[in-house]
C-alpha cells in the first residue's frame, strides 16, 4: 500500500517536471531584435541628422493627445523591457522553476523521505493553532492561485494557447488576468498577517547556527537539534518576509496603473514583480514538498494542529522539551 | 505582395492635426482613444520646430507582438500588425513595449482595468467576419474598399503618406529631389546642398529598404 503511494508520488512528481521542461525550450527561442530605429526612419525619411539624434534618443516635444507618454516620439526603453521580459526572465524562470522540481526529484529518488525514527506515541501535542492554520492555508491557497494565473500570463501563449481554441483561450486568460489582479492584495494582507502573527518565533540563535553547521541533519547522522522552527523553517519565513513583500508591492504598483505610472515605471516594476515572484515560486516548490512528501509526520500538524510526540522530538527537541516542562510544572 | 507603410515628410507635416480629426471620424474610436497623434518638437524655435504625425508604424518584427501574453496580434498579408479583441486582456503590456506609444486604452482603472486595447489598424479593420461588429470593434476597413487611410487622404499637406512602401517612398525621393533646389517646393526649413544630398540620399535607401522588407 505505502509503496503504491509513493510510486504513484512520484509520478506526479515526474509529471510536473515535464510540463515545466516543456514549456523551456518554447520561451527560449531565439528572438530577434526589434529594430524601431529602422521603423521609424523608414517612415520618417525627411528628418534632418541633428533632429534624428533626438528622436532615436527619445526625445519629448508636445502634442494634444493625453495618453500616456504621447508627448515622446521613441520611447527607447521599450525595447530594453522587451528583450529583459523575453530574453531574460522567461527563460530564467523557466530554468529556475524547472531546476527546482528537477532538484527536488533527485533529493527525493536519492535520499527519499525523512521518516519518523521511532513509532508513533498516539500522544499529540498542539503545534499550530486555528489562527496559524488559518492563515497559512489563507496565503498558502491564494498563492497557488496567484502563481497559476501568473505563470498564465508569462508562460501559457506558448503551451495552453496552441490546443485551445481561441474562444477557451480568451476566456481563461481574462480570468486568469482578473483572478490575478483582484486577490493579490488579499495575499498581501494574508502575507502581513502572517509576518506579524510568526515574527517571534523566527529570530536566528545560536541554535540554528550549528543547524545549518549541521546541514539541517539531511546530511549525516543524527539530527541536531532545534526550537520551535528549525534554521531552514526561519530562512522561508525571512524569503517571504523580503522577496514576498517584494513581489507584494511591485505587484501592487502594476495592479493600481490608475496613479499616472510612467511606462518606465511599469517596465520596471513589471521586471521585478516577475523576477521576484519566479524566485519565490522556486523556492516555494522546496517547501511544499518538506512539508508534505519530503517528511513523514509534518503536514499532519499543519492540516489537525497536532503533530505526534515521536516527531515533535525528532524535528523539534528543544520546543519539545520546553512543552513537556510547561506541563510538568 | 504590397508591404504597407505610412511616411511622414516631417519638412511639410504643420502641425494641423487634420490627421488625428480624420482618424477619430473614419473609425468612431472610443472617447479618450486617439490613434494618431502630432508630435511638434523644439516648438516655436524658429527654424527648427518640426512636427511629426505618429501612429502604429506596422513594424516589421513587432515588439508589442513580442510580449503580448494572449498573442493576440498578428501580421496580415500586407504588412500590417492587426490585433484579435476578443483575445485581449488589456494588460498594457503592448504599449510598455512599443516604441511609438502606439495601443490606447479606453480607461486607467484600479486593479488594473484598461478595457480592450485600441490601436491604427491601418483603415484595416480586425478580425471579425460581420462588416457591422467589425466597424464596432475596429473602426473603418478602407482597405477592403480599395481606399487608402483617412489620415493620409485627408492631410492637407501631404505630409503624410501611406500606402504600398515602394511607391510611397518613390513619391518621397521625387520629392526630395524637386527640392534640392533653393527656394523649390514646399520645404519650410532651408537646406545646405550638402544637406539636400543627404537627404536624396537618405530616401534612396528608404525606398531600396522598403522593397527589401516583406
Ligand atoms: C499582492 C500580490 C500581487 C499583486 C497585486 C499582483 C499583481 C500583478 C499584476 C498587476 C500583474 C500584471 C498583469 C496584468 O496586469 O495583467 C502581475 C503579473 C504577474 N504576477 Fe502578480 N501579483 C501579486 C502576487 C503574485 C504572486 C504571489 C505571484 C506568484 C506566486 C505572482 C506572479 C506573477 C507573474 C508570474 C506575473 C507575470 C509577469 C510578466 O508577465 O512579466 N504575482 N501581477
Ligand atoms: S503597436 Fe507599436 S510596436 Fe506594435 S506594430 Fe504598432 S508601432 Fe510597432
Ligand atoms: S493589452 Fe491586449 S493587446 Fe496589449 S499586450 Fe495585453 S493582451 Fe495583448
Ligand atoms: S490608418 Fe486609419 S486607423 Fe490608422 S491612423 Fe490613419 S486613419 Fe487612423
Amino acid at each position: 500500500m505505502a509503496r503504491y503511494q509513493s510510486v504513484r508520488d512520484i509520478k506526479a512528481w515526474l509529471i510536473l517536471l515535464l510540463v515545466v521542461l516543456m514549456a523551456l525550450p518554447a520561451t527560449v527561442l531565439a528572438q530577434q531584435g526589434a529594430d524601431a530605429r529602422r521603423e521609424a526612419f523608414q517612415s520618417m525619411p525627411g528628418t534632418q541628422p541633428d533632429f534624428w539624434r533626438d528622436a532615436v534618443q527619445g526625445v519629448s516635444g508636445r502634442t494634444q493627445s493625453n495618453s500616456p507618454g504621447a508627448d515622446t516620439l521613441i520611447m527607447v526603453e521599450g525595447e530594453r523591457w522587451r528583450e529583459i521580459r523575453n530574453q531574460w526572465i522567461s527563460p530564467g524562470g523557466a530554468i529556475a522553476l524547472g531546476g527546482s522540481l528537477l532538484a527536488i526529484t533527485l533529493f527525493y529518488l536519492l535520499v527519499g523521505k525523512v521518516k519518523l525514527e521511532h513509532p508513533r506515541t498516539g500522544r499529540k501535542i498542539e503545534r499550530w493553532t486555528r489562527w496559524d492554520r488559518t492563515i497559512h492555508w489563507f496565503v498558502a491557497s491564494l498563492f497557488i492561485i496567484l502563481a497559476i494565473t501568473g505563470l498564465s500570463i508569462l508562460y501559457a501563449k506558448w503551451f495552453l494557447m496552441p490546443i485551445l481554441p481561441t474562444s477557451v483561450w480568451a476566456a481563461w486568460m481574462t480570468a486568469a488576468k482578473n483572478i490575478h489582479n483582484y486577490l493579490g492584495p488579499l495575499f498581501g494582507l494574508g502575507v502581513l498577517a502572517m509576518i506579524i502573527k510568526w515574527l517571534k518565533h523566527n529570530f536566528f540563535n545560536m541554535t540554528d547556527f550549528k543547524w545549518f553547521l549541521k546541514g539541517g541533519g539531511i546530511v549525516g547522522k543524527g539530527h541536531p537539534s532545534a526550537g520551535y522552527l528549525n534554521g531552514g523553517e526561519k530562512v522561508w519565513f525571512w524569503m517571504i518576509v523580503f522577496v514576498g513583500l517584494t513581489v507584494v508591492i511591485s505587484g501592487l504598483v502594476l495592479d493600481f496603473p490608475n496613479f499616472g505610472q510612467t511606462r518606465e515605471t511599469m517596465q520596471l516594476f513589471l521586471i521585478i514583480h516577475a523576477g521576484s515572484s519566479l524566485l519565490l515560486m522556486a523556492a516555494a516548490f522546496g517547501h511544499i514538498y518538506i512539508g508534505t512528501l519530503g517528511t513523514e509526520g509534518a503536514f499532519e500538524g499543519m492540516k489537525t494542529g497536532y503533530v505526534d510526540e515521536s516527531w515533535a522530538k525528532q524535528h523539534h527537541d528543544l520546543w519539545y522539551d520546553a512543552v513537556k516542562n510547561k506541563t510538568k510544572s | 505582395m504590397a508591404r504597407m507603410k505610412f511616411l511622414c515628410d516631417s519638412e511639410r507635416c504643420i502641425e494641423c492635426n487634420g490627421c488625428v480629426t480624420a482618424c477619430k471620424n473614419a473609425n468612431e474610436t472610443e472617447w479618450g482613444i486617439q490613434r494618431r497623434r502630432v508630435v511638434t518638437l523644439d516648438d516655436g524655435e524658429i527654424g527648427k520646430e518640426v512636427s511629426i504625425s505618429v501612429a502604429c508604424m506596422h513594424c516589421s518584427d513587432a515588439p508589442c507582438m513580442a510580449v503580448c501574453p494572449t498573442d493576440c496580434f498578428y501580421p496580415t498579408e500586407d504588412g500590417l500588425i492587426l490585433h484579435n479583441k476578443d483575445a485581449c486582456i488589456g494588460c498594457g503590456y503592448c504599449l510598455y513595449a512599443c516604441p511609438f506609444g502606439a495601443p490606447q486604452f479606453p480607461k486607467q482603472g484600479a486593479f488594473g482595468a484598461r478595457g480592450k486595447m485600441d490601436k491604427c489598424t491601418f483603415c484595416a479593420g480586425g478580425p471579425e467576419e460581420d462588416p457591422v461588429l467589425e466597424e464596432q470593434k475596429y473602426g473603418a476597413n478602407r482597405l477592403r474598399e480599395g481606399k487608402l487611410p483617412l489620415c493620409a487622404e485627408m492631410c492637407s499637406t501631404k505630409a503624410l503618406l501611406a500606402g504600398d512602401a515602394t511607391e510611397v517612398a518613390d513619391i518621397f525621393r521625387e520629392r526630395v529631389v524637386y527640392r534640392g533646389h533653393r527656394n523649390n517646393a514646399w520645404s519650410s526649413v532651408e537646406h545646405e546642398a550638402a544637406e539636400s544630398e543627404q537627404l536624396a540620399k537618405n530616401a534612396a535607401d528608404l525606398a531600396y529598404d522598403a522593397t527589401q522588407s516583406v
